[in-house]
Formats: C-alpha cells, sequence, structure tokens
C-alpha cells in the first residue's frame, strides 16, 4: 500500500506531529509524504530526511501558505491518483483537510486513529476516550488522522527521500487567509513535552496561574497545560486547554494542580505515564487515575514545592 | 440569509458511558440524552445572527431515530424557527449526514450552515468538513468567533497555536468551538411556542442517500484501566515520589 502523509510545519520546519504519523503510515507500507507551503523548500529538505520516506511532494505556492482546507484539499486529491491511504495528524490543520478529502474522494475517514491492527483495521477512542472503537474499513482509498501520542516519533535523519515538485491547483478562491494571533512561549510545546504541569478553576485567577503554575513548570523543564474551567475563565488563552476539546497530550509526568478531573478533561490526558495531583477535595476524580495524590492547599503546597525543587 | 443548523442527539455530557458486556457498543438504553453541546452552541449562534438582523431563518435539521425531534424541539425552544426530521435507524455515518445535509442545502440554499465541530459520542469531526467539500463551499472550522459582512464571513478559528482569522466567500460551512457563546436556556414560554413550530418529516431516500454504515465496528472495549496510585501526606513525600520517577534530580 503506498501512502501520502500530510506534513505539519510552519514553512520553515517540519513539526513533531509529523513524525508519529510517518511511523503510523509505515504500518500500513510505503511513506510518501506531501509538504504544501509557501517558500518551504527548506521543509521538503528536511521531510527527506525523516527516515523510511520514499517521495517528497513538494507544493509551494502562496496558495498554500496558510493550509487553507480549500486550496489543499484539490491538491490533495490529485497525488491520490496513485496513493491508497491518506495519514494526515490529528492537529488542527489535518482535523480541517482530512475529512474534506475524504468526502471529495467519497470515502469514509476514520479520525484519530490509536493504532494499527492491519492495513484495514484500527482503533481509535470514542466517547471522550471512554471507550475503545476496533474499526474496519470498506475496500478502497483510506483516509485517516492520527493521533500523535498514540504511536512512536520516526527518526528525523537517516531518511533518503527524494524532493518532487507536485502540480499546484492554486487558490479555488472561496477563502482568504486574513490574519493570526499565535501565543508565545518560550516553554516546551504542550503535545510533545515531558512533563506538563496544568492548572484548573481552583487557581482562581490569572495572576495565581502566572505566580504558582508557571515557576514550578519552569523548574521542571515543562510545559503549562489547563483545564476548559481555566480558560473559559480566562486565566490562561485556550491553546492551553488539555482535553476532549482540547489538546490530546500524553507526557511522562502529567501533574493536574486544582483539577477535579472531570471526564472532558481526563479524555485529554489519560494516558500520561505518570499522573500526580494536588487538589484539596479528597473525593476528587483526579485521584481515581492519579499515581500519586496529594490532598491540600495549592496555594501553600504548590510555593513550598517549587522552594524545595 | 437562511442559516441551517443541524443538531445531533448524543448521550448527555455529564453521564459516564459503560461499555456492552458483548463488546458491541456503548449502553445507550435508559441513559440520559441531550443535544451535542456544540450544536447548542452552533444554534445560539445563528439566533444571535438573527439579533443581529444578519439571519433571517433558522432551520435545524437532525438526522435519527424518531426521539430526534426532542432535540429538534429544543432547538426550536432556543429560537429556531422550524425543523427537519430525517428519519433513519442507521447510525448515519459523517459522509452519510454530509450527503443528506447537502439535499437539504441544495433545496434550503441557505447563505450560512452552523454545525458543531465534533460530536461527543463518536468524536469524528468531519461532518462540516465532508458538508463543505461536497457542497463546494469553504469552511470555517473550530470557530470561536463569526462575523458576517454582505457576501463575506470572517470567521476566528482557534488552531494549535492560537487563533487565526479567515475570511469566506458565502455561503459558507462554519463549525462552532466551544468559547463561541454561551448557550441560553429555553424558557418555559418557548417550550410551549416551540411545539407548534413546523417539523418535517423526511427520509434519507429523500435525498437518494443510502446511511447503511460503511465502516464496520468490530468490538469497542473499555479502555485499559489505570493502577490505583497512592496518597502521600506532605510535599516531601511528594518530591521523594517525583525523585524515583526521575522527574528531578
Amino acid at each position: 500500500m503506498k501512502t501520502l502523509v500530510w506534513v505539519e510545519h510552519d514553512n520553515a520546519s517540519v513539526k513533531d506531529a509529523t513524525l508519529a504519523t510517518v511511523t503510523a503510515a509505515s504500518q500500513l507500507g510505503d511513506v510518501d509524504l506531501l509538504v504544501a507551503g509557501s517558500g518551504c523548500a527548506a521543509v521538503a529538505d528536511e521531510a527527506a530526511g525523516i527516515a523510511g520516506v520514499g517521495t517528497v511532494y513538494l507544493a509551494d505556492d502562496a496558495a498554500y501558505e496558510n493550509a487553507l482546507a480549500e486550496n489543499v484539499a484539490p491538491l490533495v486529491v490529485q497525488l491520490m491518483g496513485d496513493h491508497d491511504a491518506f495519514v494526515a495528524p490529528a492537529t488542527s490543520n489535518g482535523k480541517n483537510i482530512a475529512p474534506r478529502v475524504a468526502a471529495l474522494l467519497d470515502v469514509v475517514q476514520v479520525s484519530e486513529i490509536l493504532s494499527v491492527v492491519s492495513a484495514d483495521t484500527f482503533t481509535r477512542p470514542i466517547y471522550a476516550g471512554n471507550a475503545i472503537a476496533t474499526v474496519q474499513a470498506p475496500a478502497g482509498k483510506l483516509v485517516l488522522t492520527v493521533r500523535g501520542t498514540a504511536f512512536a516519533k520516526a527518526e528525523k535523519t537517516g531518511g533518503a527521500g527524494t524532493v518532487q515538485a507536485a502540480a499546484a491547483g492554486g487558490d479555488q478562491g472561496l477563502s482568504t487567509f486574513v490574519g493570526s494571533e499565535i501565543s508565545k512561549s518560550e516553554r516546551p510545546e504542550l503535545t510533545s513535552a515531558k512533563i506538563i504541569v496544568s492548572g484548573g478553576r481552583a487557581l482562581q485567577n490569572s495572576e495565581n496561574f502566572h505566580t504558582l503554575i508557571e515557576p514550578l513548570a519552569d523548574k521542571l523543564g515543562a510545559g503549562v497545560g489547563a483545564s476548559r474551567a481555566a480558560v473559559d475563565a480566562g486565566y490562561v488563552p485556550n491553546d492551553y486547554q488539555v482535553g476532549q476539546t482540547g489538546k490530546i497530550v500524553a507526557p511522562e509526568v502529567y501533574i493536574a494542580v486544582g483539577i477535579s478531573g472531570a471526564i472532558q478533561h481526563l479524555a485529554g490526558m489519560k494516558d500520561s505515564k505518570v499522573i500526580i495531583a494536588i487538589n484539596k477535595d479528597e473525593d476528587a476524580p483526579i485521584f481515581q487515575v492519579a499515581d500519586v495524590g496529594l490532598v491540600g492547599d495549592l496555594f501553600k503546597i504548590v510555593p513550598e514545592l517549587t522552594g524545595k525543587l | 440569509m437562511k442559516v441551517l443548523v443541524p443538531v445531533k442527539r448524543v448521550i448527555d455530557y455529564n453521564v459516564k458511558p459503560r461499555v456492552k458486556m458483548d463488546g458491541t457498543g456503548v449502553d445507550l438504553a435508559n441513559v440520559k440524552m441531550s443535544m451535542n453541546p456544540f450544536d447548542e452552541i452552533a444554534v445560539e449562534e445563528a439566533i444571535r445572527l438573527r439579533e443581529k438582523g444578519v439571519a433571517t431563518e433558522i432551520v435545524a435539521v437532525s438526522i435519527g431515530v424518531q426521539k430526534c425531534q426532542e432535540t429538534l424541539r429544543t432547538a426550536l425552544a432556543m429560537g429556531a424557527d422550524r425543523a427537519i426530521l430525517v428519519l433513519t435507524e442507521d447510525e448515519a455515518e459523517p459522509l452519510a449526514v454530509a450527503k443528506i445535509l447537502k439535499g437539504i442545502v441544495d433545496e434550503e440554499q441557505p447563505g450560512l450552515v452552523i454545525l458543531g465541530k465534533q460530536a461527543i459520542d463518536d468524536d469524528s469531526n468531519q461532518t462540516g468538513q465532508m458538508l463543505a467539500a461536497l457542497t463546494g463551499r469553504p469552511q470555517g472550522t473550530f470557530a470561536s468567533k463569526v462575523e458576517v459582512d454582505g457576501d463575506s464571513v470572517k470567521v476566528t478559528r482557534e488552531v494549535d497555536g492560537g487563533l487565526e482569522t479567515v475570511s469566506l466567500k458565502a455561503p459558507a460551512i462554519v463549525t462552532t468551538d466551544l468559547r463561541l457563546n454561551e448557550p441560553r436556556y429555553a424558557s418555559l414560554p418557548n417550550i410551549m411556542k416551540a411545539k407548534s413550530k413546523p417539523l418535517a418529516n423526511k427520509t434519507p431516500a429523500d435525498y437518494g442517500v443510502d446511511t447503511a454504515p460503511r465502516l464496520k465496528t468490530l468490538k469497542v472495549e473499555e479502555p485499559a484501566k489505570r493502577q490505583a496510585g497512592v496518597k502521600v501526606g506532605d510535599v516531601d513525600e511528594l518530591i521523594g515520589k517525583l525523585k524515583v520517577l526521575g522527574v528531578v534530580a
């Protein structure tokens, strides 16, 4: 089977989400990559170095700069003429583009796969991760999105892919990119951080988030996350949100501070290797999944912890 | 412009789903069902657009069993003008739903279709994008802000690193994210009024769509259970554990 993998990038370098997707795709067959963007030749060169990669299709056109689904989907469909599967990471781009491709190909999509059972059978989470379904896709082309935390990352080097220009379909004239507000952060990216410190509603305000959660995270070299309650209350921007509707993370260590552990939040972090919970309510559901729990007032515990590390 | 809002009847988001012992699915017998939370946000946004004088008529549509009528009545009680129920016993997959919705879009010619970004039961996050593809319309997914200005729809989207704004040429498809708005509750008088609002009954065959699932579910299992953890008494013990785990030196 020949697979085509969507390369997640920022027109400068390959994003980590791509690497796990390559691993998933390689379990299906030969892996080709698609780099669509603007002024992104360096990305294609970098992508060609990923272990196990065949052809890297480079579609370099202003129309692809911001990965608008309306422009990108026809390009993918055209390349699917000689590929059997389109595989994208379940990032906001992947989730935006893949279903549009699937519908244009008139095939179903399997979202956020956790494992490849066989070439047409996959597992995926449903009901906020409270159940795992094993599904078999019908014969014909496949469209998949991959949960990045469920697959090991492919090696970034050692590959010998060849870069080939892909005929660009250009701008479809349906949508235009206006602008973006990207949160700046020096900390590790949430979805690839080894340690995450997350705060919830109990922090009470944005200032406490800055004075309590962030110093602890910095001491540990950790990424910073949040529950929906903390995001809705405006303590932190929404791209910090971990959960069913936010980011799905599976770090080595997840430290939940003042988070009760609603099922929508657990859906985003319960595959973490070790979960540590700090909460004053000893009956909080978070303690049912936590490996290490400490019952107490976070306003006393967190500064003490940060101080002693 | 006319606004079309597809809504789905799903397990209530507060209910912890139980997997059936025989591994065929999740037990939905006698479980509280509600409107998918993202769809409530979609209905709310449509109503707000009407309050701003942008939307002229709001049509809610649901696809599924007879009981989806309750979900549509909820949308009508919130403020939708009329509803369409497409009856099927099949658990329609996103692609089939998108095809039925395309049939409705062709018939109704809405200027805007607002869907939820995902249903909390199958967690697919596909239908809106698929509908956009089938109708050849632009898509504004994961919207946290929607502004209609004549023929263009400006959508602020929640993306991985923050926010991005796109401008779409109407007619457009928008899918809602959590932070788009806070849905209103239907008042009792409005619930009563909703009972007399028009609700049309249709079938997938009316739109020439076969809803038989293409994806075969082989089994549904509970996720692996986590080992019970320990509680520590104070910060020093916690640091001790962190050292054992190698988080700190």
